[in-house]
């Protein structure tokens, strides 16, 4: 696949070169490369064992990788841990409602980035501003259209979409680069999973490019501008979703069909 | 459902001090000498060991955990303290500094059991409860410990309030206690406490270093039963090998009856120390009214039982 069959010139914003990760025997990344353009969701769908999991474990600073590198904004980055990765502005969001239940929305919004009090009361006293956390809550979540009334009741009060509509708020407000979504639509029930979509699109609207990991097809056709198919450890094919069809993304999913037997205008 | 699980907390928090007010009502009627000040007085000299010790337990029990060692260690303090001045000549503070010292390793090697080796709290503390007696016994030689200079027992002398004696170690106490309130409530550490309790991989996700919060919490739970060491020795004016043997149960006893969930992450600091109240009104109550020891321990039991199901009920209907 080269350059020239992208529909898009937007710049890019994270890109991965020959990403290479081993776990023993097993090669699970076998000089994967990644490119994630500014304001667009990226599907990365796979099967078990493609190397998706190892790919965004990779992007998200979970595992380091043997080989192979990352740039971000054109930049090589080296990230040790998720929390590299956080203080290089890429946002995580998991499967499992990453969420403290017995905490407000607030609080868990703010967990781990409290806001201190100006002055004495917050460099002697550490005191907390609990007045200002409040009401950055309000605004990030009137900003993504959250429909929570009360910042201040606790998460476990709210549905599963709900939940996880906070941690997609939580990512969206503090990322400066990148988001990156692992399965969070997977356990939700219809109605929850089209609210949750419905913010992940706002989340790009505003401008941070999304990556979306999920098994879910529909999803991914319904809400990604590009489509990154793994296989057997590399990068198969990216394909753009308007033009292709959904048998035919997951006949290249699973080896059926070859990358290069697809139409070209079907390529992204 | 999101209707009344809102509102449970207020009732959660209500519940204890409900409690107290009607236990305090109950005896009023039994005993005329129980409604009176220097009574009360006498109640808070009688909690304060017991109170400071659950302010180490609180914090323990908010991350989810358990310290079945408290009491012991908390004797340990006291012994070593106390040894230290009547076998060293050591000067007060720097003997209390000793016995402190001891307390707060004692947490740190709880803790570290607990972070470093993921072993379950209840077993790593309940081998240092062990290990903590004997070390008490082997060191004293079962033997209190009464050449002990004044300044040791400086907390245990009282000021008047009006007509009535109040003990400066209640005081400290009371003081410790507004002092956790508000680094629980009003700082990021203290939310961390309750973060790590509701929900360690989500904690730790968030990039808040969980083992370093848990390590904090024993460390501080020893240095809370330290200061119930000093207390201890202050209230009797001695080095006790037998401390800390009722006092074991019964923080946990106040923690639980303060309505603080065994299973972490919720409860209040302020609950506790109404917890220590409710099981201090009842030993005082049933002494006044002549009931014997035995019953009392009985009577504690089944209060502890009764706030654990009430806790486990009024969670059903959340989660």
């Amino acid at each position: 696949m080269t350059n020239s069959t992208y529909t898009t010139n937007a710049p890019l914003v994270m890109q991965a070169k020959g990403l290479v990760k081993r776990y023993g025997q097993v090669t699970a990344l076998d000089g994967a490369d990644f490119e994630l353009r500014a304001g667009e969701i990226l599907a990365v769908i796979g099967d078990n064992g493609a190397g998706k999991s190892s790919l965004i474990k990779a992007l998200s600073g979970a595992t380091v990788p043997d080989e192979g590198e990352i740039l971000l904004d054109g930049k090589r980055i080296q990230f040790k841990s998720p929390i590299d990765a956080r203080r290089a502005g890429i946002e995580t969001v998991y499967q499992d409602l990453a969420v403290a239940p017995a905490m407000t929305i607030a609080e868990n919004l703010f967990l781990g980035r409290e806001l201190r009090r100006p002055g004495l009361l917050g460099s002697a006293l550490r005191m907390l501003d609990k007045k200002k956390m409040l009401e950055e809550s309000v605004a990030r979540m009137a900003e993504l259209k959250v429909g929570i009334r009360s910042m201040t009741q606790a998460v476990e009060t709210l549905s599963g979409g709900q939940r996880q509509c906070v941690a997609v708020a939580r990512a969206a407000a503090f990322a400066r680069h990148v988001v990156i979504m692992d399965e969070p639509t997977a356990a939700l029930g219809v109605k929850e999973g089209n609210m949750v979509l419905e913010l992940i699109r706002r989340v790009r609207d505003k401008g941070l490019p999304v990556i979306l990991i999920s098994h879910n097809m529909p999803h991914v056709f319904e809400i990604a501008d590009r489509i990154h198919i793994a296989r057997l450890g590399k990068r198969a094919a990216v394909v753009n979703p308007k033009k292709i069809s959904m048998s035919d993304t997951v006949a290249v999913m699973t080896g059926a069909m070859a990358a290069s037997d697809l139409p070209a205008e079907c390529l992204a | 459902m999101s209707s009344t699980a809102s509102k449970l907390p207020p009732l959660a928090t209500l519940g204890p001090f409900i409690a107290l007010i009607l236990a305090c009502a109950f005896f009023a009627t039994q005993s005329e000498r129980f409604l009176s000040a220097q009574n009360f007085a006498l109640i808070l000299q009688q909690v304060m060991v017991v109170a400071v010790i659950a302010i180490g337990q609180t914090l323990v029990i908010l991350t989810a955990g358990i310290d079945l060692s408290c009491g012991m260690v908390m004797a340990l303090g006291g012994i070593v303290m106390t040894k230290m001045a009547a076998d060293y000549g050591l000067s007060a503070p720097v003997a209390i500094a000793c016995g402190m010292a001891v307390t707060m390793l004692f947490g740190l090697i709880n803790g570290l059991l607990v972070t470093k080796i993921k072993l379950p709290p209840f077993i790593v503390t309940l081998g240092t409860l062990n290990i903590a007696f004997a070390a008490t016994q082997l060191y004293s030689g079962a033997q209190t410990i009464t050449d002990i200079p004044a300044g040791m027992t400086a907390l245990g002398n009282t000021f008047q309030l009006g007509q009535t004696a109040i003990v400066w170690g209640a005081v400290l106490m009371l003081v410790l206690y507004l002092v956790t309130w508000f680094a629980l409530r009003e700082t990021a550490p203290g939310r961390h406490v309750y973060a790590v309790g509701n929900s360690p991989e989500a904690t730790r996700l968030t990039g808040i270093a969980t083992d370093k919060v848990l390590l904090g919490v024993y460390v501080l739970a020893g240095l809370f039963y330290g200061i119930a060491s000093v207390l201890s020795v202050a209230r009797t004016g001695a080095g006790d090998p037998n401390a800390g043997q009722t006092e074991n149960l019964d923080a946990i006893s106040a923690v639980v009856l303060g309505g603080t969930s065994l299973f972490g992450g919720r409860g209040m600091i302020l609950g506790t120390l109404v917890g220590a109240l409710i099981v201090g009104v009842f030993r005082n109550g049933l002494t006044l009214m002549g009931v014997s020891s035995v019953y009392q321990i009985l009577v504690t039991g089944i209060l502890v039982i009764l706030a654990v199901a009430t806790d486990q009920l009024s969670r059903k209907g959340v989660r």
